[in-house]
């Protein structure tokens, strides 16, 4: 990648995490861990892969996303609003009465948002109805879905996956966000998803792995995405449940929790650390 | 009364699709391995294109609808009433209802009319389930000639919309080229002062053959054909309490959360009377010929006839 360009993304995927910080910190509830999780890999996408319209978030040829593990609603809105969706400021009403920041995703009200999410298993599916969509009209927008690795235990998921790879869609990608955490413990210790390589690759999928928190791989990852053909990819990434905040980092705990003001003060001083340091 | 023809609202909804696939370019039709039974495949003989097989998956087929209907499709998402409202029920209601998505959901085999298939198939509690949901329009034909104005309906209604056909071949008693069909009004189909009878689906040529037996015994019964049940028509519904006195309910499908539960709802809040229920009386059903069930099950003009002079008599 280039240099220039990655700097920019590593700022923004920065600035990203603040957001989610302030929104889970004012809403005094949420999922940090997993947001944080993906902050890379959104901030990637809204800012070098995605064609978006934040002036006219609705335009029919724009790419698609879903943010299928929907309860990480504090990545997707810090990420929207940083690309101009809506203004960074309103990350403060999360989960607030009155907020359109609901509690997960709700296209109905917040710009940007694509599909309605936040059940687990459901937005893979909805992803799908959209690649087909486009495909039967001869669209050429892509879809862009993320799931969590815990998701991956919903059946939907692989009725899901059996449809996207039976009907070609290969303008469909997903990314599982493999960070080993769930709520009540290691994946691999509450009901086993593994290997999710090899389960995707006998659904029919094309699998690509990818460090979430490296942006050439990331890119890298995404790029080869986009030259397979007749058959839909998954983007398997390992990635650090809490990445960016020390004390989060692979903590379960932090799955669903809100900071209180001394935690809030920590994890913003951290951010900021970073993003001196980065804005060198 | 004259014999009338009959025919299943299954075959009617398959038909129906068919025929109006020409006028709506941006109708498709979704299914879930069941395109003989729910007569999908009359479309999908026409409109090969159109048609997507989802599989045994009705959850998924719910999503893919959604994802569907979020890019401007009008998606009829077809199953039995039991994996349709019954299985996908948290997908409709939570990627569907929520978003309120323009997606149509085409349930056949509904009620215990499924016949010898047995009570695992025999959907009595779908009206119940879709009612729940804010946002959502529930229909239920009762015969062809509704059932196919009900389609063209729901296509031009934006918002979800949940239609509930039958397997067995009921009477056309609708005259297709008078019938007018709108969502969310109730058809008084004949007058009378002593009992409103309300019915839905099959039930309504029942309560009709009811009424006329019960002229003979001198009793006057108002017919009330629900179709929409949701949004129900309150307004004639009030209008018959007020007028009758009293109300007796009937459809085939569970005496909870039905249209019995909704004509409840509606006149104790209104004008409290009576109300009694004909459906199914909280149990599941059983395998058997659909003519000796509905008959078993009291989902016949017998029972009406009965439970209507009983009514009267305790006035």
């Amino acid at each position: 990648m280039d240099e220039l360009l990655k700097k920019q993304l590593q700022i923004t995927a920065c600035k990203v995490r603040m957001g989610i910080i302030e929104g889970v910190y004012n809403a005094k509830s949420g999922h940090p861990g997993g947001s944080l999780s993906i902050a890379d890999t959104l901030t990637y996408l809204y800012f070098a892969k995605l064609h978006v319209y934040p002036d006219n978030p609705k335009l029919p040829d724009r790419d698609r996303f879903v943010l299928s593990k929907g309860h990480t609603a504090p990545a997707l809105y810090s990420v929207l609003a940083h690309r101009g969706f809506f203004p960074v400021e309103e990350l403060k009403t999360l989960r607030h009465i009155g907020a359109r920041l609901q509690g997960h995703p709700d296209m109905k009200h917040i710009p940007g948002v694509d599909m309605t999410t936040g059940s687990l298993g459901q937005g893979i599916s909805a992803a799908c109805g959209m690649a087909l969509s486009a495909k039967l009209s001869g669209d050429t927008y892509n879809v862009y879905a993320v799931l969590g690795d815990g998701e991956l235990e919903e059946g939907q998921v692989w009725e899901a996956a059996m449809f996207a790879a039976h009907y070609k869609l290969d303008n469909l990608v997903a990314v599982v966000d493999n960070n080993g955490l769930q709520i009540d413990g290691k994946i691999s210790d509450v009901c086993s998803p593994y290997p999710i390589d090899e389960k995707f690759k006998a659904f029919g999928w094309h699998v690509v792995t990818m460090d979430a928190h490296d942006f050439d791989s990331i890119e890298k990852a995404f790029n080869e995405a986009e030259t397979i053909v007749n058959q839909p990819t998954v983007i398997i990434q390992t990635s650090v449940k809490g990445k960016g905040v020390s004390y989060m980092e692979n903590q379960v705990s932090w799955h669903g929790s809100a900071p209180n003001t001394e935690q809030y003060e920590q994890a913003m001083s951290e951010l900021k650390a970073q993003l001196k340091e980065l804005e060198g | 009364m004259a014999d009338l023809v009959k025919k299943a609202t299954r075959e009617s909804y398959g038909e129906a699709l068919a025929a109006l696939g020409d006028k709506y370019e941006n109708l498709y039709v979704l299914d879930a391995d069941l395109a003989g039974a729910t007569k999908t495949g009359i479309f999908k003989k026409k409109f090969p294109d159109r048609h997507i097989d989802c599989g045994i998956a009705e959850a998924d087929m719910m999503g893919i609808a959604a994802g569907m209907a979020s890019t401007g499709k009008i998606p009829f998402a077809s199953s039995f009433a039991m994996f349709a409202a019954g299985r996908a029920y948290e997908i409709v209601r939570n990627s569907i209802g929520y978003p309120h998505l323009n997606v149509k959901i085409g349930a056949t085999h509904a009620g215990i009319s499924v016949g010898e298939d047995g009570a695992t198939h025999q959907c009595n509690e779908d009206l119940a389930l879709m009612r729940t949901i804010p946002g959502m329009t529930v229909i239920n034909p009762a015969d062809d000639t509704e059932a196919r104005a009900a389609v063209e309906a729901a296509i031009l209604h934006d918002g979800p919309v949940y239609i509930r056909f039958g397997r067995l071949a009921v009477p056309i008693f609708n005259d297709p080229a008078t019938y007018k069909f709108e969502i969310g009004k109730g058809v008084q189909l004949r007058d009378g002062s002593d009992v409103t009878i309300i019915a839905t689906g099959l039930m309504v040529y029942e309560a009709i053959k009811a009424a006329e037996e019960l002229k003979n015994d001198g009793i006057s019964a108002r017919v009330i054909n629900i179709h929409t049940i949701k949004p129900l028509d309150k307004e004639l519904v009030v209008k018959a309490a007020k007028e009758t006195g009293l109300i007796v309910t009937a459809e085939e499908h569970s005496i909870i959360g039905g249209l019995g539960a909704a004509v409840c709802e509606a006149v104790c809040e209104e004008c409290p009377v009576k109300v009694v229920r004909i459906g199914v009386n909280d149990v599941f059903g059983h395998s058997g010929p659909a003519a000796d069930l509905l008959k078993e099950f009291g989902l016949s003009s017998e029972n009406i006839v009965a439970t209507v002079k009983k009514a009267v008599a305790e006035k």
